[in-house]
C-alpha cells in the first residue's frame, strides 16, 4: 500500500467512526487492560464516542450497558484464554436483550485455532497485539460501514 | 498498510526511555565516589562483595495450570531438570478472591494458573515436595495474605518448622491498581493487609520474603525502564511508610523487602537501570529513614526476561531475545531470574520450550563465564554515565508523583493509570511505524511466515470441571461449624485496625474455609475498590 492509499484508508475510517458509539469492555477476571485502553484511545482519536467499562465486568453487565447506551459496536478485550466462553455469554445476553444486531469485536491473546469458533458466534473482527493499530481501526470502521 | 520491511532501520540516538545516548563517552564521565565498591554503600556495583561466586542467582520458572495434580507434576519435572525454586502461577479466581463454583469464576478456573481455593488444593500442589528445602514464589496480590496463610498451613501439615520456610509472595497491591488488575479491597485496607503479612512474616517466617514490589507489570503494560523503576520505588516508599505507621522497625522489615522487574531488549539501559535503582534505594533508606544496617539498605530483586518483548512472528527469535535479556539481568546483578519460554507470547509453554528456557540460564551461568567477576561492567565510561542518566530520570518521575500527592492519591484518582495508557499508546505507535524495531514483526518479515512452531500446548478442557467437583466435595466433608466460627473471628478482627489478621487467616485455612469465604468476611468490613476509569 502506498502512503497515499494509506492516508485515504485512514480518512475513510475517520469519516465512518465520527460520532459512532462504541463500548470497549473487559469481561471476566482478566486484569490486563492496556490493550483495551489503547484501542479506546485510538478509537476516540479517530472520532468515535468511546465508553470503557473498566475491569471485571459480567457478560450481563456488558450487554446491559451496550443496550442502555445504544452503542453501534462492542469491543471485548480478553487475555486470559477464556475468550470463547466469555464471547458466547456476551452474545447470548445481547440477543436476549433484543440487541443481537450489535457488532461484536474481540481483541487479546486469541490463537488462530479459535477464530472459526468466534466467527461462528458472530464476531466481526479479531485483533491481536501484533497488528498495527491503524489496521485494527480501519478494519473496524469497514465493518461498521 | 505501509510495508516497513523496505525501510532501512537505523540506530537511534535515544534510548527507549527517551534518554539521549552519546556516541562516545570519555573518562570524565566516571565519578568514582558515587559508584563505590561491590558490596558497599551505595551498592551501585551490587549488594554482595563476591557477586555470584558466593551464590548463583536462583533459577526460577513461573509455572502452574489446570488442577493441582497437573501443576504438581510440572513442578517435579522442573525440579528434576535442575530448577532451584518454584514459582506458582495461580488462576484468576484465586487471585481475585472467587471460589471456582461462582458464576464469574467458572470460565477462568485453572486457565492462567492453578486453582488454590482451599487448603485441600494446596496439600495436593505440594505433595512430595519438602517445603523446608525448596523456596516457593507466589505471584499473588489481592489475596496474598490468604495464600501466605495457606502456605503456612500446608507447612504445618507437612510438619515443617516455619523458620525453615523460604520463598516470596508478591503481595504488591499498588501496581495491581495500575497495571495488573487483581485488586479487591480499597487502597487503605489493602495496605493494612500487606503490613499485617510483612510484620507477621518478620517474626514467624524470618527467611521468607513477604513482599516483592513489582515493576514488571507496569513495564509490560507500556512504561519505560525509567518509569518502571520510578513507579516501583515510589510504591516501595509507600509500603515503608505504612509499616512505620504500624510501628514496624525499619532496620528489621527493610531486610525482607524485595523487588521484581522485567528485562527488555535495550541491553545497557537494562543493566544500568538495576545499578541506578540499587543506588537510589540505598540512599533513600539511609538518608530518608536513617537506616544503618547495610542489609536493610540492600535492594534485592528478581527479574523476568521476555514478556511483552517476545512476539509471535518468527517465534524462535525469542530464544535469542531471552538470552540477551538474561545476560543483562546477570550483569545488572539480579538475585533470581525467570526466563520466558519462546512460545510464551501466545500460549502456556510446552515442556520443550520450558526446558529450553531453563537451559538458557544454565548456559549463561556455567558456560559463558559472565558471572565470574562481580559487576564486570563497573567503571565503563558509558555504563557509569548511563547509570547516572537513568538515576536522574528516575528521580524526576518520582518527584512528579510526590508533587501529585503520593502514589496512593495518584492511583485512587487514576492519574498513574492514565499516564501509563498514554505511554502504551505511544509505544504501540512507535512499533507500528517501524521506529522501534521488532525483528520479524515490523522489520525483516518473510513472505510466507509460519507464526508458531509446530507443538501446541493444550489445557485439558475437563480440568476445570475436576477442580469444581473437588471443591464441592471439600465443602461437604469439612466441619462446617469450625469454618463459620473461624470466619466470624476473622471478620471481627478485620474491624480492628491494629489487629494482625494473619493468625485468623491461618486458622480459617486449617478449617478448609475457601478463599472466597475469607475474602467475603473482609469485604463485609472494608467494601471494594472503586476503579477510577479515566482515559
Amino acid at each position: 500500500m502506498t502512503l497515499k492509499e494509506n492516508n485515504e484508508a485512514r480518512d475513510r475510517a475517520e469519516t465512518t467512526l465520527r460520532g459512532r458509539r462504541i463500548l470497549v469492555a473487559k469481561p471476566g477476571l482478566d486484569g490486563h487492560d492496556i490493550g483495551a485502553k489503547i484501542i479506546a484511545l485510538a478509537l476516540r482519536n479517530a472520532g468515535a464516542e468511546v465508553i470503557y467499562t473498566g475491569l471485571r465486568k459480567s457478560a450481563q453487565y456488558i450487554a446491559r450497558t451496550a443496550i442502555d447506551e445504544g452503542v453501534d459496536a462492542v469491543g471485548l478485550s480478553i487475555l486470559s484464554g477464556s475468550h470463547c466462553e466469555l464471547v458466547a455469554q456476551v452474545v447470548a445476553h445481547l440477543r436476549e436483550g433484543g440487541a443481537g444486531d450489535t457488532q461484536v469485536f474481540v481483541g487479546g491473546t486469541i490463537p488462530e485455532s479459535d477464530h472459526e469458533q468466534l466467527k461462528a458466534l458472530g464476531v466481526r473482527g479479531i485483533y491481536t497485539s501484533d497488528m498495527p493499530l491503524e489496521r485494527v481501526i480501519n478494519s473496524l470502521a469497514m465493518e461498521l460501514n | 498498510m505501509i510495508d516497513f520491511t523496505k525501510v532501512e532501520p537505523r540506530l537511534s540516538q535515544m534510548s527507549p526511555s527517551g534518554i539521549n545516548v552519546p556516541v562516545r563517552v570519555g573518562a570524565d564521565a566516571v565519578h568514582a565516589d558515587s559508584i563505590g565498591e561491590p558490596g558497599a554503600y551505595p551498592f551501585t556495583r551490587g549488594i554482595f562483595e563476591d557477586g555470584f561466586r558466593g551464590r548463583l542467582w536462583t533459577i526460577r520458572q513461573y509455572s502452574g495450570f489446570g488442577t493441582a495434580e497437573e501443576s504438581n507434576e510440572r513442578y517435579r519435572f522442573l525440579l528434576d531438570r535442575g530448577q532451584t525454586g518454584l514459582s506458582v502461577a495461580l488462576d484468576l479466581p484465586t487471585q481475585c478472591g472467587l471460589d471456582p463454583n461462582e458464576e464469574m469464576a467458572k470460565p477462568e478456573v485453572g486457565k492462567v494458573g492453578v486453582s488454590l481455593s482451599t487448603l485441600a488444593e494446596a496439600e495436593i500442589l505440594f505433595k512430595g515436595i519438602d517445603l523446608g528445602k525448596i523456596s516457593t514464589s507466589f505471584t499473588i496480590n489481592g489475596t496474598a495474605a490468604i495464600v501466605y496463610a495457606m502456605y503456612l498451613a500446608v507447612a504445618d501439615k507437612q510438619g515443617v518448622a516455619r523458620d525453615k520456610l523460604t520463598g516470596t509472595i508478591q503481595n504488591d497491591i499498588l501496581k495491581e491498581y495500575v497495571a495488573r488488575g487483581t485488586w479487591i479491597f480499597p487502597v487503605r485496607p489493602s495496605m493494612r493487609l500487606i503490613a499485617d503479612s510483612i510484620l507477621y512474616s518478620n517474626t514467624e517466617t524470618p527467611r521468607f520474603n513477604p513482599i516483592s514490589i513489582a515493576g514488571a507489570h507496569v513495564r509490560d503494560a507500556g512504561a519505560t525502564a525509567v518509569e518502571e523503576i520510578a513507579y516501583t520505588l515510589a510504591n516501595g516508599l509507600a509500603y515503608v511508610d505504612e509499616l512505620l505507621r504500624r510501628g514496624g522497625d525499619v532496620e528489621k522489615f527493610a531486610k525482607r523487602l524485595s523487588f521484581f522487574f522485567y528485562v527488555h531488549m535495550d541491553f545497557f539501559e537494562e543493566v544500568c537501570k538495576f545499578r541506578a535503582a540499587r543506588r537510589i534505594w540505598a540512599r533513600l533508606m539511609k538518608e530518608r529513614y536513617g537506616v544503618l544496617d547495610p542489609k536493610a539498605q540492600h535492594f534485592r530483586f528478581g527479574v523476568v526476561c521476555g514478556g511483552s518483548s517476545l512476539v509471535a512472528p518468527q517465534p524462535y527469535n525469542n530464544v535469542v531475545r531471552v538470552a540477551v535479556e538474561t545476560m543483562a539481568a546477570v550483569l545488572g546483578g539480579a538475585q533470581s531470574i525467570f526466563t520466558c519460554a519462546l512460545d510464551e507470547a501466545y500460549q502456556i509453554p510446552t515442556e520443550f520450550s520450558a526446558e529450553l528456557a531453563v537451559r538458557t540460564q544454565q548456559i549463561i551461568a556455567y558456560e559463558s563465564g559472565i558471572g565470574r567477576t562481580v559487576d564486570p561492567l563497573g567503571g565503563s565510561y558509558f555504563v557509569e554515565q548511563h547509570t547516572d542518566q537513568i538515576e536522574a530520570a528516575v528521580l524526576k518521575v518520582m518527584g512528579e508523583i510526590e508533587n501529585y500527592g503520593g502514589v496512593e492519591k495518584a492511583i485512587e484518582e487514576g492519574w498513574i493509570q492514565m499516564r501509563l495508557a498514554e505511554r502504551a499508546l505511544q509505544r504501540k505507535l512507535h512499533i507500528d511505524s517501524g521506529e522501534t524495531v521488532v525483528v520479524g514483526q515490523n522489520h525483516f518479515r518473510n513472505p510466507d511466515e509460519v507464526c508458531t512452531p509446530g507443538e501446541v500446548f493444550r489445557l485439558d478442557p475437563a480440568a476445570a470441571g475436576r477442580v469444581i467437583e473437588r471443591h464441592q466435595k471439600v465443602l461437604q466433608t469439612r466441619q462446617q461449624s469450625d469454618v463459620e466460627r473461624a470466619l466470624k473471628r476473622l471478620e471481627a478482627a478485620a474491624a480492628k485496625d491494629k489487629e494482625n489478621l494473619l493468625p485468623y487467616l491461618i486458622e480459617c485455612c486449617h478449617t478448609y474455609a475457601t478463599v472466597g469465604e475469607m475474602v467475603g468476611s473482609l469485604r463485609a468490613q472494608w467494601g471494594e475498590f472503586q476503579e477510577p476509569v479515566r482515559l
